[in-house]
Protein backbone atom coordinates (compact mmCIF):
# COMPACT_ATOMS: atom_id res chain seq x y z
CA UNK A 1 0.00 0.00 0.00
CA UNK A 2 1.39 3.05 -0.56
CA UNK A 3 4.10 2.75 -2.56
CA UNK A 4 5.68 4.03 -5.60
CA UNK A 5 6.71 1.90 -8.45
CA UNK A 6 9.11 2.84 -11.03
CA UNK A 7 9.06 0.85 -14.62
CA UNK A 8 12.28 1.70 -16.62
CA UNK A 9 13.38 0.19 -20.24
CA UNK A 10 16.04 0.44 -21.60
CA UNK A 11 16.79 -0.20 -25.15
CA UNK A 12 13.92 -2.37 -25.24
CA UNK A 13 10.05 -2.46 -25.01
CA UNK A 14 9.04 -2.85 -21.25
CA UNK A 15 5.26 -2.51 -21.69
CA UNK A 16 4.90 -6.20 -20.96
CA UNK A 17 5.63 -4.58 -17.12
CA UNK A 18 2.51 -2.62 -17.69
CA UNK A 19 -0.01 -5.46 -18.98
CA UNK A 20 1.15 -7.78 -16.38
CA UNK A 21 0.27 -5.33 -13.99
CA UNK A 22 -2.92 -3.75 -15.31
CA UNK A 23 -4.58 -7.62 -15.10
CA UNK A 24 -2.92 -8.46 -11.73
CA UNK A 25 -4.47 -5.45 -9.92
CA UNK A 26 -7.78 -5.90 -11.52
CA UNK A 27 -7.33 -9.20 -10.57
CA UNK A 28 -6.77 -8.53 -7.04
CA UNK A 29 -9.92 -6.33 -6.99
CA UNK A 30 -8.01 -2.59 -6.95
CA UNK A 31 -9.58 0.49 -8.51
CA UNK A 32 -7.48 1.04 -11.40
CA UNK A 33 -6.95 4.24 -12.98
CA UNK A 34 -5.26 3.91 -16.37
CA UNK A 35 -3.84 7.03 -18.56
CA UNK A 36 -2.53 5.19 -21.41
CA UNK A 37 -1.00 7.66 -23.72
CA UNK A 38 1.00 5.35 -26.39
CA UNK A 39 -1.82 2.70 -27.51
CA UNK A 40 -5.20 2.39 -28.13
CA UNK A 41 -7.70 0.71 -25.78
CA UNK A 42 -7.63 -2.25 -27.78
CA UNK A 43 -4.43 -2.84 -27.61
CA UNK A 44 -4.05 -3.40 -24.17
CA UNK A 45 -7.80 -5.46 -24.16
CA UNK A 46 -6.67 -7.87 -26.68
CA UNK A 47 -3.33 -8.55 -24.32
CA UNK A 48 -5.40 -8.61 -21.08
CA UNK A 49 -7.45 -10.96 -22.53
CA UNK A 50 -4.92 -13.16 -23.23
CA UNK A 51 -3.61 -12.88 -19.33
CA UNK A 52 -7.29 -13.33 -18.48
CA UNK A 53 -8.97 -10.17 -17.53
CA UNK A 54 -11.59 -8.54 -19.55
CA UNK A 55 -11.22 -4.68 -19.61
CA UNK A 56 -14.47 -4.15 -21.11
CA UNK A 57 -16.13 -5.39 -18.50
CA UNK A 58 -13.83 -4.16 -15.70
CA UNK A 59 -14.89 -0.46 -17.58
CA UNK A 60 -18.44 -1.77 -16.77
CA UNK A 61 -18.94 -1.75 -13.70
CA UNK A 62 -16.65 1.31 -12.82
CA UNK A 63 -13.32 -0.48 -11.64
CA UNK A 64 -10.87 0.73 -14.10
CA UNK A 65 -11.27 4.32 -15.68
CA UNK A 66 -9.42 4.46 -18.89
CA UNK A 67 -7.87 7.81 -20.16
CA UNK A 68 -7.52 6.76 -24.28
CA UNK A 69 -4.86 9.57 -24.86
CA UNK A 70 -4.57 9.16 -28.20
CA UNK A 71 -8.63 9.64 -28.92
CA UNK A 72 -8.30 12.57 -26.64
CA UNK A 73 -5.74 14.46 -28.39
CA UNK A 74 -8.35 14.12 -31.60
CA UNK A 75 -11.10 15.44 -29.65
CA UNK A 76 -9.09 18.31 -28.37
CA UNK A 77 -7.33 19.22 -31.67
CA UNK A 78 -10.52 18.09 -34.04
CA UNK A 79 -13.66 18.52 -32.20
CA UNK A 80 -15.72 21.96 -31.26
CA UNK A 81 -15.47 24.00 -28.39
CA UNK A 82 -15.15 22.60 -25.15
CA UNK A 83 -17.23 23.90 -21.81
CA UNK A 84 -15.02 25.66 -19.75
CA UNK A 85 -15.80 24.25 -16.50
CA UNK A 86 -15.08 20.62 -18.22
CA UNK A 87 -11.84 20.84 -19.83
CA UNK A 88 -10.52 18.09 -21.42
CA UNK A 89 -7.64 15.83 -19.47
CA UNK A 90 -5.38 16.25 -22.39
CA UNK A 91 -5.96 20.41 -21.70
CA UNK A 92 -1.89 20.33 -21.63
CA UNK A 93 -1.34 20.14 -25.59
CA UNK A 94 -2.59 23.94 -25.64
CA UNK A 95 -1.55 24.94 -22.53
CA UNK A 96 1.63 22.38 -21.48
CA UNK A 97 -0.16 22.68 -17.87
CA UNK A 98 -0.88 19.09 -16.55
CA UNK A 99 -3.29 20.31 -13.93
CA UNK A 100 -6.99 19.30 -15.88
CA UNK A 101 -4.67 15.57 -16.21
CA UNK A 102 -4.03 15.84 -12.50
CA UNK A 103 -7.66 16.51 -11.74
CA UNK A 104 -8.82 13.77 -13.72
CA UNK A 105 -6.52 11.24 -12.07
CA UNK A 106 -7.91 12.92 -9.05
CA UNK A 107 -11.56 12.69 -9.36
CA UNK A 108 -11.11 9.04 -10.86
CA UNK A 109 -9.53 7.67 -7.88
CA UNK A 110 -11.88 9.24 -5.35
CA UNK A 111 -13.68 6.66 -3.22
CA UNK A 112 -17.20 6.75 -3.74
CA UNK A 113 -20.28 5.68 -1.42
CA UNK A 114 -20.41 2.31 -3.21
CA UNK A 115 -17.06 1.51 -3.95
CA UNK A 116 -16.43 -1.25 -2.26
CA UNK A 117 -13.01 -1.84 -3.94
CA UNK A 118 -9.21 -2.53 -2.66
CA UNK A 119 -6.93 0.71 -2.71
CA UNK A 120 -6.78 2.88 -5.50
CA UNK A 121 -3.78 2.62 -7.79
CA UNK A 122 -2.56 5.01 -10.83
CA UNK A 123 -0.71 3.17 -13.85
CA UNK A 124 0.92 5.39 -16.36
CA UNK A 125 1.77 4.19 -19.93
CA UNK A 126 4.41 6.32 -20.81
CA UNK A 127 5.78 9.27 -18.75
CA UNK A 128 8.39 10.35 -21.75
CA UNK A 129 5.75 10.89 -24.00
CA UNK A 130 4.25 14.07 -21.90
CA UNK A 131 7.71 15.48 -23.07
CA UNK A 132 7.72 14.58 -26.67
CA UNK A 133 4.56 16.55 -26.51
CA UNK A 134 5.91 20.20 -25.05
CA UNK A 135 5.36 19.83 -21.34
CA UNK A 136 8.38 21.07 -19.75
CA UNK A 137 9.96 18.36 -17.32
CA UNK A 138 9.09 20.32 -14.46
CA UNK A 139 5.44 20.43 -15.03
CA UNK A 140 5.80 16.47 -15.46
CA UNK A 141 7.76 15.78 -12.15
CA UNK A 142 5.41 18.08 -10.43
CA UNK A 143 2.35 16.39 -11.96
CA UNK A 144 4.27 12.87 -10.50
CA UNK A 145 4.73 14.58 -7.21
CA UNK A 146 1.10 15.69 -6.82
CA UNK A 147 -0.07 12.48 -8.49
CA UNK A 148 1.94 10.33 -5.39
CA UNK A 149 0.68 12.95 -2.56
CA UNK A 150 -3.18 12.49 -3.30
CA UNK A 151 -2.90 8.87 -4.12
CA UNK A 152 -0.19 7.34 -2.02
CA UNK A 153 -0.47 9.15 0.75
CA UNK A 154 -3.75 10.32 1.25
CA UNK A 155 -5.60 7.42 -0.49
CA UNK A 156 -3.02 5.12 0.69
CA UNK A 157 -2.86 3.51 -2.95
CA UNK A 158 -0.23 2.88 -5.67
CA UNK A 159 1.61 4.24 -8.30
CA UNK A 160 3.13 2.72 -11.20
CA UNK A 161 4.61 4.54 -14.06
CA UNK A 162 6.29 4.05 -16.60
CA UNK A 163 9.13 5.33 -18.31
CA UNK A 164 12.14 5.09 -21.17
CA UNK A 165 15.37 5.56 -21.02
CA UNK A 166 18.88 4.75 -22.52
CA UNK A 167 21.75 5.20 -20.72
CA UNK A 168 24.06 7.17 -23.81
CA UNK A 169 20.69 9.00 -24.40
CA UNK A 170 21.28 12.76 -25.50
CA UNK A 171 17.31 13.46 -24.31
CA UNK A 172 18.36 15.71 -21.17
CA UNK A 173 14.65 16.30 -19.96
CA UNK A 174 14.02 12.74 -19.91
CA UNK A 175 17.28 12.16 -17.91
CA UNK A 176 16.30 14.41 -15.34
CA UNK A 177 12.59 13.21 -15.36
CA UNK A 178 13.77 9.52 -14.88
CA UNK A 179 16.44 10.10 -12.69
CA UNK A 180 14.27 12.24 -10.21
CA UNK A 181 11.81 9.53 -9.91
CA UNK A 182 14.38 7.07 -9.28
CA UNK A 183 15.11 8.55 -6.17
CA UNK A 184 11.57 9.18 -4.71
CA UNK A 185 10.50 5.56 -5.87
CA UNK A 186 10.23 2.71 -3.78
CA UNK A 187 10.71 -0.05 -6.48
CA UNK A 188 12.52 0.05 -9.12
CA UNK A 189 12.05 -2.50 -12.15
CA UNK A 190 14.46 -2.17 -14.99
CA UNK A 191 14.28 -4.04 -17.99
CA UNK A 192 16.65 -3.81 -19.87
CA UNK A 193 18.38 -5.50 -23.52
CA UNK A 194 21.00 -7.80 -23.21
CA UNK A 195 24.59 -6.40 -23.01
CA UNK A 196 26.03 -8.68 -25.27
CA UNK A 197 23.29 -8.44 -28.17
CA UNK A 198 20.13 -9.75 -29.78
CA UNK A 199 19.27 -13.42 -28.66
CA UNK A 200 16.16 -15.09 -29.63
CA UNK A 201 15.65 -17.34 -26.24
CA UNK A 202 16.23 -14.56 -23.80
CA UNK A 203 14.36 -11.35 -24.28
CA UNK A 204 15.95 -8.99 -22.18
CA UNK A 205 16.92 -8.85 -18.22
CA UNK A 206 15.19 -7.25 -15.36
CA UNK A 207 16.75 -5.49 -12.45
CA UNK A 208 14.53 -4.95 -9.33
CA UNK A 209 15.53 -2.62 -7.28
CA UNK A 210 13.77 -2.63 -3.93
CA UNK A 211 14.35 0.96 -2.47
CA UNK A 212 15.12 -0.37 0.82
CA UNK A 213 17.37 2.80 1.73
CA UNK A 214 14.48 4.95 1.56
CA UNK A 215 12.70 3.77 5.00
CA UNK A 216 16.06 3.00 6.78
CA UNK A 217 19.22 4.66 6.54
CA UNK A 218 21.63 2.36 6.82
CA UNK A 219 19.69 -0.30 4.94
CA UNK A 220 21.27 -1.05 1.03
CA UNK A 221 18.83 -1.53 -1.45
CA UNK A 222 18.50 -4.20 -2.67
CA UNK A 223 19.06 -5.77 -6.06
CA UNK A 224 18.05 -8.35 -7.68
CA UNK A 225 18.48 -9.38 -11.49
CA UNK A 226 16.73 -12.02 -13.52
CA UNK A 227 16.81 -12.68 -17.66
CA UNK A 228 13.52 -13.31 -19.11
CA UNK A 229 11.87 -14.34 -22.03
CA UNK A 230 8.29 -12.92 -23.27
CA UNK A 231 5.87 -15.79 -24.49
CA UNK A 232 2.35 -15.11 -25.67
CA UNK A 233 0.74 -15.45 -22.70
CA UNK A 234 3.08 -14.88 -19.87
CA UNK A 235 6.62 -14.32 -19.45
CA UNK A 236 8.98 -16.55 -17.73
CA UNK A 237 12.04 -15.14 -15.85
CA UNK A 238 15.06 -16.93 -14.48
CA UNK A 239 18.54 -16.44 -12.93
CA UNK A 240 20.52 -15.22 -15.64
CA UNK A 241 22.83 -17.57 -17.52
CA UNK A 242 20.07 -20.47 -16.81
CA UNK A 243 17.76 -19.99 -19.79
CA UNK A 244 15.93 -23.05 -21.30
CA UNK A 245 18.34 -22.90 -24.48
CA UNK A 246 21.43 -23.32 -22.62
CA UNK A 247 20.35 -26.31 -20.53
CA UNK B 1 3.45 3.88 -38.41
CA UNK B 2 6.07 2.97 -40.43
CA UNK B 3 9.13 5.19 -39.91
CA UNK B 4 11.58 5.43 -42.37
CA UNK B 5 14.68 6.75 -42.03
CA UNK B 6 16.47 7.96 -45.65
CA UNK B 7 19.72 7.25 -46.74
CA UNK B 8 21.88 9.68 -47.83
CA UNK B 9 20.37 10.63 -51.44
CA UNK B 10 17.33 9.67 -50.88
CA UNK B 11 17.71 7.00 -53.83
CA UNK B 12 16.68 3.95 -52.00
CA UNK B 13 13.94 5.26 -49.50
CA UNK B 14 11.97 6.82 -52.21
CA UNK B 15 12.19 3.09 -53.73
CA UNK B 16 10.70 1.81 -50.77
CA UNK B 17 8.41 4.73 -50.43
CA UNK B 18 6.84 4.16 -54.02
CA UNK B 19 6.62 0.66 -53.64
CA UNK B 20 4.06 1.21 -50.47
CA UNK B 21 1.98 3.40 -52.47
CA UNK B 22 2.47 0.81 -55.70
CA UNK B 23 1.38 -1.91 -53.10
CA UNK B 24 -1.33 -0.39 -52.48
CA UNK B 25 -2.87 0.24 -55.84
CA UNK B 26 -2.48 -3.18 -57.00
CA UNK B 27 -4.61 -4.47 -53.48
CA UNK B 28 -6.80 -1.44 -54.54
CA UNK B 29 -7.06 0.91 -51.37
CA UNK B 30 -7.15 4.68 -51.32
CA UNK B 31 -4.27 6.58 -51.79
CA UNK B 32 -3.07 9.64 -49.59
CA UNK B 33 0.22 11.14 -50.56
CA UNK B 34 2.00 14.09 -49.41
CA UNK B 35 4.81 15.63 -50.13
CA UNK B 36 6.59 18.89 -50.27
CA UNK B 37 9.12 18.38 -52.34
CA UNK B 38 7.71 16.57 -55.26
CA UNK B 39 4.34 17.30 -56.61
CA UNK B 40 2.47 14.27 -55.69
CA UNK B 41 1.05 13.35 -59.70
CA UNK B 42 4.64 13.10 -60.57
CA UNK B 43 5.18 10.34 -58.12
CA UNK B 44 2.64 8.76 -58.94
CA UNK B 45 3.28 8.74 -62.59
CA UNK B 46 7.21 6.85 -61.28
CA UNK B 47 5.66 3.92 -59.44
CA UNK B 48 6.70 0.62 -60.41
CA UNK B 49 5.04 -1.46 -62.64
CA UNK B 50 3.98 -4.74 -60.94
CA UNK B 51 5.48 -8.13 -62.10
CA UNK B 52 2.78 -10.12 -63.73
CA UNK B 53 2.63 -13.20 -61.72
CA UNK B 54 3.46 -16.04 -64.26
CA UNK B 55 6.50 -14.77 -65.65
CA UNK B 56 8.39 -13.71 -62.50
CA UNK B 57 7.98 -16.75 -60.80
CA UNK B 58 8.81 -19.33 -63.22
CA UNK B 59 11.91 -17.18 -62.94
CA UNK B 60 12.17 -17.63 -59.38
CA UNK B 61 11.23 -21.11 -59.43
CA UNK B 62 13.94 -22.11 -62.11
CA UNK B 63 16.58 -20.51 -60.18
CA UNK B 64 15.30 -22.49 -57.11
CA UNK B 65 15.01 -25.50 -58.70
CA UNK B 66 18.23 -25.75 -60.27
CA UNK B 67 20.53 -24.37 -56.58
CA UNK B 68 18.11 -27.36 -54.69
CA UNK B 69 19.22 -30.09 -56.56
CA UNK B 70 22.83 -29.25 -56.72
CA UNK B 71 23.22 -28.79 -53.32
CA UNK B 72 20.82 -32.27 -52.57
CA UNK B 73 23.78 -34.12 -53.40
CA UNK B 74 26.68 -33.19 -51.39
CA UNK B 75 27.16 -33.54 -48.11
CA UNK B 76 28.78 -31.51 -45.96
CA UNK B 77 32.42 -33.70 -44.81
CA UNK B 78 34.11 -31.15 -42.65
CA UNK B 79 31.60 -28.95 -41.34
CA UNK B 80 28.88 -31.76 -40.75
CA UNK B 81 27.73 -30.52 -37.58
CA UNK B 82 26.14 -27.93 -40.13
CA UNK B 83 24.09 -30.31 -41.99
CA UNK B 84 21.53 -30.01 -40.49
CA UNK B 85 20.58 -26.43 -40.06
CA UNK B 86 17.93 -25.17 -42.19
CA UNK B 87 19.37 -23.57 -45.77
CA UNK B 88 19.20 -20.14 -45.39
CA UNK B 89 16.89 -18.78 -47.77
CA UNK B 90 17.96 -15.24 -49.41
CA UNK B 91 15.48 -14.68 -51.72
CA UNK B 92 11.81 -14.68 -51.71
CA UNK B 93 10.55 -18.08 -52.19
CA UNK B 94 7.89 -18.46 -54.68
CA UNK B 95 5.76 -20.05 -51.89
CA UNK B 96 4.92 -17.04 -50.32
CA UNK B 97 1.59 -15.00 -51.42
CA UNK B 98 1.55 -11.94 -49.49
CA UNK B 99 2.30 -9.14 -51.43
CA UNK B 100 3.12 -8.56 -54.85
CA UNK B 101 6.84 -8.29 -56.65
CA UNK B 102 7.44 -5.06 -58.93
CA UNK B 103 9.24 -4.23 -61.72
CA UNK B 104 11.82 -1.21 -61.45
CA UNK B 105 12.89 -0.20 -64.62
CA UNK B 106 8.93 0.19 -65.75
CA UNK B 107 6.21 2.40 -64.90
CA UNK B 108 2.86 1.80 -63.72
CA UNK B 109 0.39 2.35 -66.27
CA UNK B 110 -1.93 5.33 -65.75
CA UNK B 111 -4.98 2.86 -66.28
CA UNK B 112 -3.66 1.08 -63.17
CA UNK B 113 -2.91 3.99 -60.83
CA UNK B 114 -5.81 5.96 -61.82
CA UNK B 115 -8.49 2.97 -61.15
CA UNK B 116 -7.71 3.55 -57.38
CA UNK B 117 -9.25 6.86 -55.85
CA UNK B 118 -6.53 8.87 -54.49
CA UNK B 119 -5.58 12.12 -52.42
CA UNK B 120 -3.15 14.39 -52.86
CA UNK B 121 -0.53 16.81 -50.43
CA UNK B 122 1.49 19.34 -51.68
CA UNK B 123 2.53 21.69 -49.36
CA UNK B 124 3.16 24.74 -51.70
CA UNK B 125 -0.20 24.54 -53.01
CA UNK B 126 -1.90 24.27 -49.78
CA UNK B 127 -0.44 27.66 -48.01
CA UNK B 128 -3.56 29.46 -48.83
CA UNK B 129 -5.81 27.30 -46.40
CA UNK B 130 -5.36 28.61 -42.90
CA UNK B 131 -5.39 25.72 -40.47
CA UNK B 132 -8.44 25.90 -38.09
CA UNK B 133 -7.07 23.88 -35.83
CA UNK B 134 -6.90 25.83 -32.28
CA UNK B 135 -3.21 27.15 -30.82
CA UNK B 136 -1.64 24.22 -30.87
CA UNK B 137 2.05 25.43 -31.48
CA UNK B 138 2.82 23.08 -34.15
CA UNK B 139 4.34 24.10 -37.29
CA UNK B 140 1.10 25.11 -39.92
CA UNK B 141 2.59 23.29 -42.76
CA UNK B 142 2.15 20.47 -40.44
CA UNK B 143 -1.02 21.45 -39.23
CA UNK B 144 -2.24 21.91 -42.82
CA UNK B 145 -1.33 18.39 -43.48
CA UNK B 146 -3.43 16.87 -40.14
CA UNK B 147 -6.05 18.67 -41.28
CA UNK B 148 -5.98 17.32 -44.72
CA UNK B 149 -5.43 14.09 -43.55
CA UNK B 150 -8.19 14.09 -41.16
CA UNK B 151 -10.90 14.73 -43.15
CA UNK B 152 -10.28 12.91 -45.76
CA UNK B 153 -10.56 10.05 -43.17
CA UNK B 154 -14.00 11.38 -41.78
CA UNK B 155 -15.27 12.16 -45.62
CA UNK B 156 -14.24 8.83 -46.94
CA UNK B 157 -15.46 7.23 -44.08
CA UNK B 158 -12.19 5.32 -42.62
CA UNK B 159 -13.21 5.76 -39.01
CA UNK B 160 -16.04 4.36 -39.37
CA UNK B 161 -17.97 7.12 -38.02
CA UNK B 162 -20.62 7.78 -40.86
CA UNK B 163 -22.70 4.39 -40.76
CA UNK B 164 -23.77 4.54 -44.36
CA UNK B 165 -20.04 5.29 -45.69
CA UNK B 166 -19.24 1.49 -45.93
CA UNK B 167 -15.31 1.05 -46.92
CA UNK B 168 -14.05 -1.41 -46.81
CA UNK B 169 -11.08 -0.58 -48.16
CA UNK B 170 -7.51 1.00 -45.91
CA UNK B 171 -6.19 4.42 -46.52
CA UNK B 172 -2.05 4.16 -47.53
CA UNK B 173 -0.84 7.44 -46.35
CA UNK B 174 2.45 8.66 -47.67
CA UNK B 175 4.51 11.61 -46.50
CA UNK B 176 7.70 12.14 -48.46
CA UNK B 177 10.85 14.12 -46.48
CA UNK B 178 8.90 14.91 -43.36
CA UNK B 179 10.97 16.77 -41.36
CA UNK B 180 12.84 18.32 -44.04
CA UNK B 181 12.99 22.42 -44.48
CA UNK B 182 10.57 22.22 -47.03
CA UNK B 183 7.72 21.58 -44.51
CA UNK B 184 9.14 24.41 -42.86
CA UNK B 185 10.91 22.96 -40.21
CA UNK B 186 14.59 23.82 -38.98
CA UNK B 187 15.34 20.53 -37.09
CA UNK B 188 17.47 19.59 -39.97
CA UNK B 189 19.39 22.87 -39.95
CA UNK B 190 19.78 24.09 -36.11
CA UNK B 191 20.43 22.61 -33.28
CA UNK B 192 18.99 23.34 -31.11
CA UNK B 193 16.08 24.00 -33.28
CA UNK B 194 13.59 26.48 -32.23
CA UNK B 195 10.34 24.37 -31.86
CA UNK B 196 11.56 20.69 -31.24
CA UNK B 197 8.18 19.60 -30.76
CA UNK B 198 6.37 20.21 -33.60
CA UNK B 199 7.53 16.85 -35.45
CA UNK B 200 6.99 15.08 -32.03
CA UNK B 201 3.31 16.76 -31.64
CA UNK B 202 2.30 16.19 -35.19
CA UNK B 203 3.57 12.03 -34.96
CA UNK B 204 0.83 11.85 -31.58
CA UNK B 205 -1.62 13.18 -33.22
CA UNK B 206 -1.30 11.45 -36.73
CA UNK B 207 -0.34 8.10 -34.38
CA UNK B 208 -4.29 9.06 -33.02
CA UNK B 209 -5.82 9.29 -36.39
CA UNK B 210 -4.16 5.83 -37.46
CA UNK B 211 -5.38 4.03 -34.69
CA UNK B 212 -8.84 5.16 -35.20
CA UNK B 213 -9.54 4.80 -38.73
CA UNK B 214 -8.86 1.97 -41.20
CA UNK B 215 -4.86 3.39 -42.26
CA UNK B 216 -1.56 2.75 -42.58
CA UNK B 217 1.01 5.31 -42.94
CA UNK B 218 4.65 5.73 -43.78
CA UNK B 219 6.85 8.60 -43.14
CA UNK B 220 10.46 8.67 -44.72
CA UNK B 221 12.34 11.57 -42.68
CA UNK B 222 16.09 12.68 -43.92
CA UNK B 223 17.42 11.29 -40.32
CA UNK B 224 20.92 12.02 -41.54
CA UNK B 225 20.61 15.44 -41.35
CA UNK B 226 18.66 15.78 -38.11
CA UNK B 227 21.51 17.21 -35.45
CA UNK B 228 19.29 16.61 -32.17
CA UNK B 229 19.57 12.87 -31.18
CA UNK B 230 16.76 13.78 -28.66
CA UNK B 231 14.51 14.20 -31.14
CA UNK B 232 15.01 11.05 -33.03
CA UNK B 233 14.83 8.88 -29.92
CA UNK B 234 11.20 10.22 -29.30
CA UNK B 235 10.52 9.51 -32.67
CA UNK B 236 11.58 6.06 -32.73
CA UNK B 237 8.99 5.43 -29.41
CA UNK B 238 6.15 7.34 -31.13
CA UNK B 239 6.37 4.99 -34.23
CA UNK B 240 5.20 2.24 -34.61
CA UNK B 241 8.12 0.44 -36.65
CA UNK B 242 11.22 2.30 -37.61
CA UNK B 243 13.60 1.23 -40.41
CA UNK B 244 16.81 3.03 -41.35
CA UNK B 245 18.48 2.53 -44.52
CA UNK B 246 22.06 3.19 -45.39
CA UNK B 247 23.48 2.89 -48.37
CA UNK B 248 26.97 2.42 -49.54
CA UNK B 249 27.07 5.17 -51.65
CA UNK B 250 30.23 7.59 -51.20
CA UNK B 251 31.26 6.04 -48.27
CA UNK B 252 34.03 3.68 -47.96
CA UNK B 253 31.84 0.80 -47.54
CA UNK B 254 31.56 0.88 -51.26
CA UNK B 255 34.68 -0.39 -51.69
CA UNK B 256 34.60 -2.32 -49.11
CA UNK B 257 34.84 -5.93 -50.29
CA UNK B 258 33.33 -7.50 -48.00
CA UNK B 259 30.07 -5.96 -49.20
CA UNK B 260 30.31 -5.94 -52.72
CA UNK B 261 27.21 -7.81 -53.30
CA UNK B 262 25.35 -5.21 -51.95
CA UNK B 263 24.22 -1.35 -51.95
CA UNK B 264 23.49 -0.81 -48.33
CA UNK B 265 22.15 -2.12 -45.17
CA UNK B 266 18.64 -2.17 -43.98
CA UNK B 267 18.75 -1.42 -39.95
CA UNK B 268 15.03 -2.61 -37.86
CA UNK B 269 15.31 -0.32 -34.92
CA UNK B 270 12.11 -1.17 -34.14
CA UNK B 271 9.11 -3.93 -34.95
CA UNK B 272 5.70 -3.21 -33.89
CA UNK B 273 4.31 -4.68 -30.58
CA UNK B 274 0.83 -4.37 -31.34
CA UNK B 275 -2.11 -6.58 -29.82
CA UNK B 276 0.35 -9.01 -28.01
CA UNK B 277 2.61 -9.17 -25.77
CA UNK B 278 5.72 -10.36 -27.87
CA UNK B 279 6.82 -9.46 -31.31
CA UNK B 280 7.71 -11.48 -34.75
CA UNK B 281 11.16 -11.44 -34.20
CA UNK B 282 13.62 -12.70 -37.27
CA UNK B 283 16.26 -15.15 -36.57
CA UNK B 284 18.65 -12.27 -37.73
CA UNK B 285 18.53 -8.46 -37.63
CA UNK B 286 21.05 -8.10 -40.45
CA UNK B 287 19.89 -7.28 -43.49
CA UNK B 288 20.88 -5.60 -46.67
CA UNK B 289 19.49 -4.82 -49.60
CA UNK B 290 20.42 -4.55 -52.83
CA UNK B 291 19.17 -2.77 -56.57
CA UNK B 292 19.34 -5.35 -59.12
CA UNK B 293 17.98 -4.31 -62.94
CA UNK B 294 14.49 -4.82 -61.77
CA UNK B 295 14.41 -6.23 -58.69
CA UNK B 296 15.09 -4.21 -55.12
CA UNK B 297 15.63 -7.08 -52.62
CA UNK B 298 16.00 -6.94 -49.02
CA UNK B 299 18.14 -9.99 -48.14
CA UNK B 300 19.90 -11.56 -44.66
CA UNK B 301 23.35 -10.15 -45.22
CA UNK B 302 25.96 -12.44 -45.64
CA UNK B 303 29.56 -12.14 -45.71
CA UNK B 304 31.69 -13.91 -48.02
CA UNK B 305 33.85 -16.08 -46.78
CA UNK B 306 37.54 -14.26 -45.58
CA UNK B 307 39.86 -15.61 -47.76
CA UNK B 308 42.15 -12.52 -48.26
CA UNK B 309 45.98 -13.10 -46.87
CA UNK B 310 45.90 -9.41 -45.89
CA UNK B 311 43.10 -9.47 -43.59
CA UNK B 312 43.31 -5.93 -41.44
CA UNK B 313 42.15 -5.74 -38.24
CA UNK B 314 40.83 -2.16 -38.88
CA UNK B 315 38.04 -3.65 -41.13
CA UNK B 316 36.82 -6.41 -38.24
CA UNK B 317 36.71 -3.86 -35.91
CA UNK B 318 35.15 -1.70 -37.94
CA UNK B 319 32.87 -3.98 -38.22
CA UNK B 320 32.15 -4.93 -34.66
CA UNK B 321 32.00 -1.20 -33.90
CA UNK B 322 29.28 -0.75 -36.52
CA UNK B 323 27.40 -3.69 -35.03
CA UNK B 324 26.56 -5.78 -37.63
CA UNK B 325 27.56 -9.49 -38.29
CA UNK B 326 29.96 -11.48 -36.65
CA UNK B 327 31.73 -13.64 -39.19
CA UNK B 328 30.77 -16.82 -37.18
CA UNK B 329 27.26 -16.15 -38.64
CA UNK B 330 25.74 -16.66 -35.49
CA UNK B 331 23.61 -13.56 -36.25
CA UNK B 332 23.93 -11.85 -32.97
CA UNK B 333 24.15 -8.11 -33.13
CA UNK B 334 26.50 -6.55 -30.71
CA UNK B 335 24.81 -3.48 -28.90
CA UNK B 336 27.36 -2.71 -26.64
CA UNK B 337 30.82 -1.65 -27.49
CA UNK B 338 32.42 -3.42 -24.74
CA UNK B 339 31.74 -6.83 -24.51
CA UNK B 340 32.41 -8.60 -27.78
CA UNK B 341 35.87 -7.91 -28.34
CA UNK B 342 37.67 -10.01 -30.50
Amino acid sequence: QGKFTLLRDSRTDGSFLVHHFLSFYLRAGCKVCFVALLQSFSHYSIVAQKLGVSLAAAKERGQLVFLEGLKCCLDVLFGEEEQPEQPSPLQFLSSCELRALFDFVRLSLAPGERDSWRGPVLLVDDLSVLLSLGVAPVAVLDFMHYCRMSVCCQLQGNVVVLVHSNEDSEDEENNLVVNSLCHHSDLILWAEGLATGFCKDVHGQIKIIKRLSLQLAEEQDLVQTYHYKIQDRNVTFFAPGLSAAVL
Amino acid sequence: LVFTEEDKYGLYSNLLFKYFLAEGIVCGHDLFVASAKEHPDNILKELPAPLLDDTHRKELGNEAATVKSEDFQDSMKIAWRYQNLPKMETSPTTHTKFGHYYDVSKKMSPELYQSVKWHSFYLHEELSFEPKMKAWNINSGYARLLQSIQRIISQEGFDGSDPQKKTRSVLRIGIQSLGSILWGDDICCSDPPEDPHSLTKFLYALRGLLRKSLSACIITVPAYLIQNKTIMERVTNLSDMVVGLESFIGSERETNPLYKDYHGLVHVHQIPRLNSLICDVSDTKDLAFRLKRKLFTIEQLHLPPDLSDTVSRASKQDLAGSAKLLSSGCGTMAMGKRHLDF
